[in-house]
Order: C-alpha cells, then sequence, then structure tokens
C-alpha cells in the first residue's frame, strides 16, 4: 500500500509539474525573445479557463472548449502584444511590471464584468473520467495521465519547433541578437507578436485543463504565475529545457513535501504538533529549494546564453 | 424663488414630529466586492440592500465600499466612514483578518459594528465589546454541530482536512471539540491551495469512514470535483460555506448527497424566510445564500432597533439591538451575554432540484447553541 501511494504522490507531483511547465514555457519565452516580464500571462490562464467553461456550458463539450481556450488566449496574447507590450521593448523592467500589473487588473475586472463574481462549472470530459489501474497496485485518474501526456507532447513539439523549424530559428536568432536579426531583414515585429501568441496560448491550454479540476473564478492565475516565476528562475531565464526541468522540480519537490514533511515531523514532535510543522514547512519548500539552487547556480540551471 | 422656500420650510415643519422617533441612521458597509472572494460580500450586500427597500424606511442611508480583501484597505475606508461620512454603524465584512483589524478600533471610538459574517474567538472572549454585535455565528460554532452530527451518524474514525490559517485551526479545534470518535488523520493545507491530489490520495490510504473539510471559496470547489473524480467515496461532511448557493453550481452534481450544517436554509419553513427567498430571487434572478440571509437579518435588526431608539442615544440603541426584537429569517434568534448569537444549527443535505443545486434540512445538530468562549466575555 505504501509504494502505491508513494508512485501516485510521484505522479501527482508530474501532473503539476507539467502543468507549471506550460506556463513557465510561455513566460520564458517571451522572456528569452523579447526580455519583456509579463505579469499578465497568470490572466491568459484564467481566460483560457473561463473560454472553455464557457464554450463548454453552450455547446455541452469540452474538446470544443478547449479549442475556444487555445483561440481565445492566442487572441488575447496577440492584442496584449500590438496594444500594449510593443510600446514596453525599449523601456526598463519596472515599466513592463507596472503596465503588465495594470493589465491584471483589467483582465480581472474585465471578466468579473462579464461572466460574475460566482465561479463557473467545468468538468472533465467523460471519455477521461475515472482510474486505471497501474503495476504496483496503484490506481491513476485517467485525466491526469492526460495532461502528464499532453505536457510531455508539447515539451517535444517546442524542441521540433525551436531546433528544426524557420521559426525556431528566428526565435533563436532572436534570442542571442534582436538588432542583427531586424538588420537582416527579419520581420521581427510579426515574430515577436507570434511568439507572444504562441505563450499565450500555452498559458490558455493550461488554464483550461486545470480548470476542469479545480475552480474557474477571476484571480485563479496569480498563485500559478508565482510558481511558474519560481520555475523560470530555477530553470533559467529564457531556457525552455530549464522550464521543463524546472517545473518537474517544483512540482515534485512541492507534492512530495506536503506529502512526507508532516510524517517525519510526527515522528519527532507528535501527530498534532508535527502535522503543522510539517505542514508550514511543506509551504516554503519551493522557495528554499529555489534558494539553495541560486547559491550555487546564480543564474539558474540551464541559463540562457552560456 | 419665496416659493420654493415656503414649501420647503413647510415640508420641514411636517417632517419633525416624526423625526423624534425616526432619526436618521447612517451604515457603513465594508464588504469584499471584488477579487475572488467577491461573491460572498455581493450575496451580503444584496440582502442587506433588500431589507431596507422592503422595508420603505427613507431614514436608513446606507453607503457600500468594496475592501477587495485587503485589511489595510478595509482600515482606511473604515477611518473615512468614521471620520469624513460620519456613519454612525458599520457593517459588511466578511472576513475575519479583516474584522480584527477594523472592529475592535470602530467600537473603541463609540461606533457600532454588526457583523454579517466573520466571528473570530478573540472578540467573542474576553475581548469582547458591548457594541460589537455578531448576527451571522461564532466561527467555530457550524464546526461543531458537525462534530456532533459525525457522532449522531455514528462516525467513529474521520479525516479532518483545514486551511493552514487561524480560521482553518478554529474551524478543526471546533469540529473535534464535539465529534467522540478517533481522527485517521489531521492535515493542514496551505491556504489557496487548488490541487488535492496528494491529500485525496492520503485519505484512500487511511481507512477513513468519513472525511470533514473546511475549505472556503475556490479550494472547495476545487476539493471536491477532485475528490468525486477520484472515486474515493468515503462520505464528506462540511459547513455550510463549501456548499452554499454561491459555490454548488461550480461544484456540480458532486456535490450531491453531502451532509452540510447551516444556521439556514432555503427550504427553512418560516413566513419570514418564505418572503426572503420569494423576493430575493425575483429581485436578483438567482436563489439566496447563507451570506444574503446573514446581510438580510443584519438589516432587519438595524431596522428594528432603529424603530425604537435614536442611534444617537448609545445607551437605548445598544439595548434595543441587545433586544433582537425582529424576525429573523431563521426562525428563533436571541443574543447571549457576548453579543452573540443564540441559535439552533440544522444539517442539510445538497440535493438537485430540477436543474439547480440546493440544500434541504434533514435534521437540528444542536439547539439553542451557543459558543464556547461566552462564558469568557464579562457582559
Amino acid at each position: 500500500m505504501q509504494t502505491a501511494l508513494l508512485i501516485e504522490q510521484i505522479l501527482n507531483g508530474l501532473q503539476f509539474g507539467v502543468m507549471l511547465f506550460l506556463m513557465a514555457a510561455g513566460l520564458t519565452l517571451i522572456f528569452g525573445v523579447m526580455g519583456v516580464i509579463n505579469l499578465a500571462h497568470g490572466s491568459l490562464y484564467m481566460l483560457g479557463a473561463f473560454a472553455c467553461a464557457a464554450v463548454a456550458a453552450a455547446t455541452g463539450s469540452f474538446w470544443l472548449g478547449l479549442v475556444a481556450s487555445l483561440a481565445t488566449a492566442a487572441a488575447a496574447g496577440a492584442i496584449v502584444e500590438l496594444l500594449v507590450v510593443r510600446r514596453l521593448y525599449d523601456r526598463d523592467h519596472l515599466d513592463q511590471v507596472l503596465a503588465t500589473f495594470a493589465l491584471i487588473l483589467i483582465f480581472s475586472e474585465g471578466t468579473r464584468w462579464l461572466f460574475g463574481s460566482f465561479p463557473l462549472y467545468l468538468d472533465i470530459p467523460p471519455v477521461l473520467s475515472g482510474a486505471i489501474d497501474l503495476p504496483g497496485g496503484a490506481r491513476y485518474q485517467l485525466y491526469r495521465l492526460a495532461i502528464i501526456g499532453v505536457g510531455i507532447a508539447v515539451a517535444i513539439g517546442l524542441y521540433l519547433l525551436i531546433s528544426k523549424t524557420r521559426l525556431g530559428m528566428r526565435i533563436r536568432a532572436g534570442q542571442s541578437d534582436r538588432e542583427m536579426i531586424a538588420a537582416l531583414g527579419v520581420d521581427i515585429q510579426t515574430l515577436y507578436t507570434v511568439v507572444f501568441a504562441l505563450g499565450a496560448a500555452l498559458a490558455g491550454l493550461a488554464g483550461a485543463m486545470v480548470g476542469a479540476l479545480q475552480s474557474v473564478q477571476v484571480g485563479m492565475g496569480e498563485p500559478v504565475l508565482i510558481l511558474a516565476f519560481v520555475v523560470i528562475v530555477i530553470g533559467g531565464i529564457g531556457s525552455i529545457k530549464g522550464a521543463l526541468v524546472g517545473a518537474a522540480l517544483v512540482g515534485l519537490v512541492d507534492t512530495l513535501g506536503r506529502f512526507l514533511l508532516p510524517k517525519v515531523f510526527a515522528l519527532f514532535l507528535g501527530p498534532s504538533e508535527g502535522t503543522t510543522v510539517g505542514a508550514a514547512l511543506a509551504s516554503m519548500l519551493i522557495y528554499v529549494v529555489m534558494a539553495l539552487i541560486l547559491a550555487f547556480r546564480p543564474r539558474g540551471l540551464f541559463a540562457a546564453g552560456t | 424663488m419665496k416659493k420654493v422656500m415656503v414649501a420647503g420650510l413647510f415640508g420641514l415643519a411636517v417632517g419633525v414630529p416624526g423625526a423624534a422617533l425616526a432619526e436618521p441612521v447612517k451604515v457603513g458597509m465594508i464588504t469584499t466586492l471584488s477579487g475572488g472572494g467577491a461573491g460572498l460580500g455581493l450575496d451580503v450586500r444584496d440582502g442587506f440592500l433588500l431589507a431596507i427597500k422592503q422595508s420603505d424606511n427613507k431614514d436608513i442611508e446606507v453607503v457600500v465600499e468594496d475592501d477587495a480583501m485587503k485589511p489595510e484597505l478595509a482600515v482606511q475606508i473604515a477611518d473615512k466612514m468614521i471620520q469624513s461620512e460620519q456613519v454612525d454603524i458599520l457593517t459588511g465584512i466578511i472576513w475575519s483578518n479583516l474584522a480584527m483589524a477594523v472592529v475592535p478600533n470602530a467600537v473603541a471610538q463609540g461606533k457600532f459594528y454588526l457583523s454579517p459574517n466573520a466571528g473570530p474567538s478573540a472578540l467573542a472572549g474576553a475581548k469582547c465589546h458591548e457594541n460589537y454585535f455578531n448576527v451571522a455565528w461564532q466561527n467555530d460554532n457550524l464546526h461543531e454541530a458537525a462534530g456532533n452530527y459525525a457522532n449522531t451518524a455514528g462516525y467513529k474514525k474521520s479525516f479532518i482536512l483545514a486551511p493552514n490559517y487561524p480560521a482553518g485551526t478554529d474551524a478543526l479545534t471546533g469540529y473535534k471539540r464535539f465529534y467522540k470518535g478517533e481522527l485517521a488523520g489531521e492535515l493542514y493545507t496551505k491556504l489557496g491551495q487548488t490541487d488535492y491530489a496528494a491529500e485525496i490520495a492520503q485519505i484512500r490510504a487511511s481507512g477513513a469512514d468519513s472525511v470533514y473539510i473546511f475549505l472556503p471559496g475556490g479550494m472547495g470547489i476545487a476539493f471536491m470535483k477532485q475528490y468525486a473524480q477520484s472515486g474515493v467515496g468515503i462520505p464528506v461532511l462540511g459547513p455550510g460555506f463549501s456548499f452554499d448557493q454561491d459555490v454548488l453550481g461550480a461544484i456540480g452534481d458532486a456535490a450531491i448527497g453531502v451532509k452540510n450544517t447551516s444556521q439556514w436554509s432555503n427550504d427553512l419553513d418560516n413566513a419570514a424566510n418564505r418572503t426572503f427567498v420569494e423576493t430575493f430571487q425575483a429581485e436578483y434572478g438567482r436563489l439566496p445564500s447563507l451570506y444574503a440571509s446573514q446581510g438580510y437579518d443584519t438589516a432587519n435588526l438595524i431596522l428594528s432597533a432603529a424603530a425604537t431608539a435614536s442611534v444617537k442615544d448609545a445607551d437605548a440603541f445598544r439595548a434595543a439591538l441587545k433586544a433582537a426584537d425582529f424576525t429573523s429569517v431563521r426562525g428563533d434568534f436571541k443574543f447571549g451575554n457576548n453579543n452573540h448569537p443564540i441559535q439552533d444549527i440544522y444539517v442539510r443535505e445538497v440535493v438537485k432540484e430540477g436543474d439547480v443545486l440546493t440544500n434541504k434540512i434533514i435534521g437540528v445538530s444542536l439547539e439553542d447553541h451557543q459558543d464556547a468562549y461566552a462564558k469568557e466575555c464579562k457582559m
């Protein structure tokens, strides 16, 4: 039974990590290529969840909702880039943070104005409901396995896109020398809009998939955004590989910490004290890990350009 | 011009005799109307304003402001309402941490504070105050009722779960105060956590016969959906907060059959409640939640006190509030020595009526229940 529980918790950690990866990949891509800190990334995640819930409620199909979430988040990302972020490339990070923070407020209150203050309903599709048996006696929920699958597919897709295609070549070139590729006649404006929309679509996808597990409500993006920042700081800002490793690390450390620390402390301090202390420590564990990693690798595990 | 003046004077002269009783009352409502917790504040406000509208009492003026769930903002609004808008009564705060930041200060300045939701233990015991009235419940109450119900239902091995913050620890303390069985596990999660896969796996492995959760707002929605999807199937108990009208729609059918405890329910059979539910639905196009009922009762309490005493005469007004001479939608209602309610707490079950999920009363858990801190209050 204990091994089954451990396997289940490791899968939980991976699933959480995959979700963080979808958020962190877009964030790190946007920072790596354009040098913009986009605080409104969490709002794009929220938009994806709301679009999926609204379309799924209207049509009865989760899959149409998923398509809608990708389209809505990508469109919102492109509009944000064209209207706001485009004006911020030459400004310093403080201006970018200020402007994208304002976007969070606008998106949040706009969504509340459209959909109301009460959380929306979104359930997992019937095909993916239920659990399956795994070796070792563990049972695991099919939908969460599907999330892990989607995350791995996105990771492979991004790898191929960036290393094998012309668009990817331009993205890499943009990361190393912006002025030079503009001078070589690449339409850098369009490239920026495309990258921004791509990052936004990934956030929207994460929002829709997670919305079916959690609650679809205003403000759901900000807690995830903080964790996504932790992930890209650990992984090295601008690196997709770093985002993948960082996300898996944060997901596993957080989940296993929540599971194991209270038990460990209960051995020394007794059940009641132990669970309280363990739970308190578990909630800061990922930040401790981040601090440790930064102490030895100040630029993260896979800093871009190294 | 002259005519207008004369008309105005005439109006004043006519107005004066009635004014001896109906002194204007200015109420300042600080509540959460934006961000993730906005649903609760919205219901309190709507319930409150509905009662004021129904009373047709033109002497009550209400100013509403949004605290965005931030203690420092609530304190600023309270200062502004007391100093520049000169309100007589403050009300509206949803969250205990905001109440702790605002209430002691406001009552120390001689204002009345009527709580339509939060009931932190610190304000019910030794630090109770004659100008602080709680019209909802003391924080522990619904959890105590749930613990008591777990005994009645024959549960012997509960797994209990709450976020790691003061109201969360109060909740589990309240449950354990009445629950007599053993615990299969006790977990404190991070406040605002939305993924409970790790906790649900532990519940599955614990061999519990029941699960008690206190997870307000989005946390409860997330937990219930994931719990139903995981197929664990151990019965869940909770306080009414996690299973009321504001969140049931978002949890969906996963909530059907869950037993929860509340001092109020849509189907409570008394005339005042029938009118309330009917008019609330007609006015706002949705079913009221327990928060709306608390806002409605708070307004009716103020109206009843304003009808017998002037708010400028603090002693008389305080006595009129304490008498609680109004018809509560939850039936019997009176204040204990610490100005917190003594009331029945019911057990409800989530049911589906047509397309709408709602609650139905299945019994009384605690009759005329008073909170555990009342004896520490020297009033």
